[in-house]
């Protein structure tokens, strides 16, 4: 089943100028984790803010959990979460606290329960009655990720969800977030520059660049196509429009 | 669950994030009653000395004082508390979590008007208190219907916080002045210490516009003739109808066009 559907999405800030996105067509299937790339300014953060409904296209349709994002957007939210780290969380309350709001903000049933379950898994056990701004980048992140899995989301929406943290953090991170996928058939829709991050959680990408989809396929795939050793390499070939020898 | 009961909890689910900041910051508390208290007991003294000057005319038009200073308080407190209320989600960088989270826009506005009504209470009901301990004014003499004067500035304090976060959602935080002055600015229009017919002919009928101007002509008139001023009351009541409806279309399009330019993404920046 899919769990996001996108047709023909389109955001044209003003009209003299040109579309951040434009004609951006994708499907993710429950279960599924679909990275999107792409340099600054290609459009992946335009992008996220039109499927979470804080931003209106400018024409074509996203269907979230099967719910018309234009139409019915607060059933499919209710299904949905999503994490940044540009976005904070209120930082002069405890971590519980931003918990306890996100969970009757999201209709969280058992809302004790889920936090302690959370606390344990994510281990932020031991911080979970201090500021959530006391707290250092790793914990944050942690925090963050808890809000994002507060109500069990089947959609999840990552934006940079590793950045700043730490190779061993960052890794824990990713751990955590197979389990969750392989635990509930969560969709993952990801938005990252760590290549690695990609490979690794990602079966297919997309690569945007000024706002188009420039090529797009299984992480392993597109290296082969390219001609090249990793997806970083992929990467810096459509960002600088450069090609290695024999790739179409 | 209802849809009711888990609108309820989504309301409340806000409400219980300002409750959680105000528990860990007493100052923040301190600050909600700093205001009122300060201004009622500058006007308990104006009151004083005007009621040593002459004691049967002056007395009546000190009640009138004081009464006029801790209303205007409500109504001020309601917009500061909604508007702040608001701020307080943009200072954060919070908004984005929230209007990416299921509550809606009216649960969003009810969840404001709840911690307006809660911090005007908290910064109000204290200097009433001390404005009968200090000069044995006491605001309850204007009777039952003091409560209806009092929710009709409430209500008018959330028409005006409504426009002033369209205003925010409309050119950012730099517009996060209004809500401090913006109430400030209908003060002579209000008619909070004057009748209404103590301003020139053209200015009245933009006066009687504002609930609030209804609201002080009924007090004066509970206060100092001892009667139930019903038209005024009506009026405000009214007044503050059309003007909730009017803010909030108007926030509600402002909302709409702020997704619509993108504007939620850089709102705090």
């Amino acid at each position: 089943m899919t769990a996001l559907l996108v047709e023909n999405l389109t955001k044209r800030y003003r009209p003299d100028r040109p579309p951040a996105v434009e004609g951006l067509s994708f499907s993710l299937p429950r279960g599924a984790t679909l990275g999107l790339l792409g340099g600054n300014g290609a459009g992946k953060t335009t992008t996220i803010a039109m499927l979470l409904g804080l931003l209106l296209p400018t024409s074509g349709r996203i269907l979230a959990l099967g719910h018309d994002m234009a139409t019915d957007r607060f059933a499919a939210l209710a299904r949905m979460n999503f994490s940044s780290p540009y976005i904070a969380l209120p930082h002069r309350i405890s971590v519980r606290e931003n918990l306890q709001v996100y969970g009757h903000l999201y209709n969280v049933r058992g809302l004790s329960a889920r936090i302690a379950r959370l606390a344990e898994e994510l281990q932020l056990t031991e911080f979970l009655d201090r500021p959530a701004g006391e707290l250092s980048a790793g914990q944050k992140t942690r925090v963050a990720l808890a809000k994002a899995l507060i109500n069990t989301p089947e959609l999840l929406l990552l934006d940079e969800p590793t950045a700043s943290l730490d190779p061993d953090t960052a890794d824990w991170v990713r751990t955590r977030l197979e389990a969750y996928r392989e635990e509930t058939g969560c969709a993952i829709l990801l938005a990252s520059h760590n290549m690695a991050e990609v490979e690794r959680l990602c079966g297919h990408v997309l690569m945007l660049k000024q706002g188009r989809v420039v090529d797009q396929g299984a992480p392993a795939r597109l290296v082969a196509r390219y001609g090249r050793e990793d997806l970083e390499q992929v990467f810096l070939d459509i960002a600088r429009g450069t090609r290695a020898e024999g790739v179409a | 669950m209802s849809p009711l009961l888990a609108a309820a909890e989504r309301v409340w689910g806000l409400c219980f994030r300002h409750l959680a900041l105000y528990r860990r910051s007493p100052p923040r508390v301190i600050e909600l009653m700093y205001w009122p208290i300060l201004q009622m007991v500058v006007w308990g003294f104006v009151t004083a000395y005007l009621a040593g000057l002459q004691n049967n005319v002056a007395s009546a038009a000190a009640g009138v004082l004081l009464g006029g200073v801790l209303l205007w308080e409500a109504a001020l407190r309601s917009q500061m508390g909604f508007s702040l209320s608001f701020l307080e989600e943009i200072w954060s960088r919070n908004l984005g979590h929230l209007l990416v989270s299921p509550i809606r826009p009216a649960e969003l506005v009810a969840a404001l008007m709840a911690m307006s009504l809660i911090r005007t209470l908290v910064g109000v009901l204290p200097a009433m208190g001390l404005a009968f301990l200090l000069y044995a004014f006491n605001i309850l003499a204007i009777g039952p219907v003091l409560v209806l004067f009092f929710a009709a500035l409430i209500v008018m304090g959330w028409a005006v916080a409504l426009g002033v976060t369209s205003m925010i959602l409309r050119w950012g935080a730099g517009a996060e002045a209004l809500a401090w002055s913006v109430l400030f600015g209908l003060t002579p229009f209000a008619c909070v210490f004057y009748p209404v017919s103590v301003l020139p002919g053209w200015l009245q009928p933009v006066a009687l516009l504002l609930p609030a101007a209804h609201v002080f002509e009924g007090m004066r008139a509970a206060l100092i003739e001892g009667r139930t001023a019903s038209g005024h009351l009506a009026a405000a009541w009214a007044l503050n109808a059309a003007w909730i409806a009017g803010m909030a279309a108007l926030f509600l399009a402002q909302l709409r066009a702020a997704r619509l330019r993108g504007a939620l993404l850089s709102i705090g920046e």
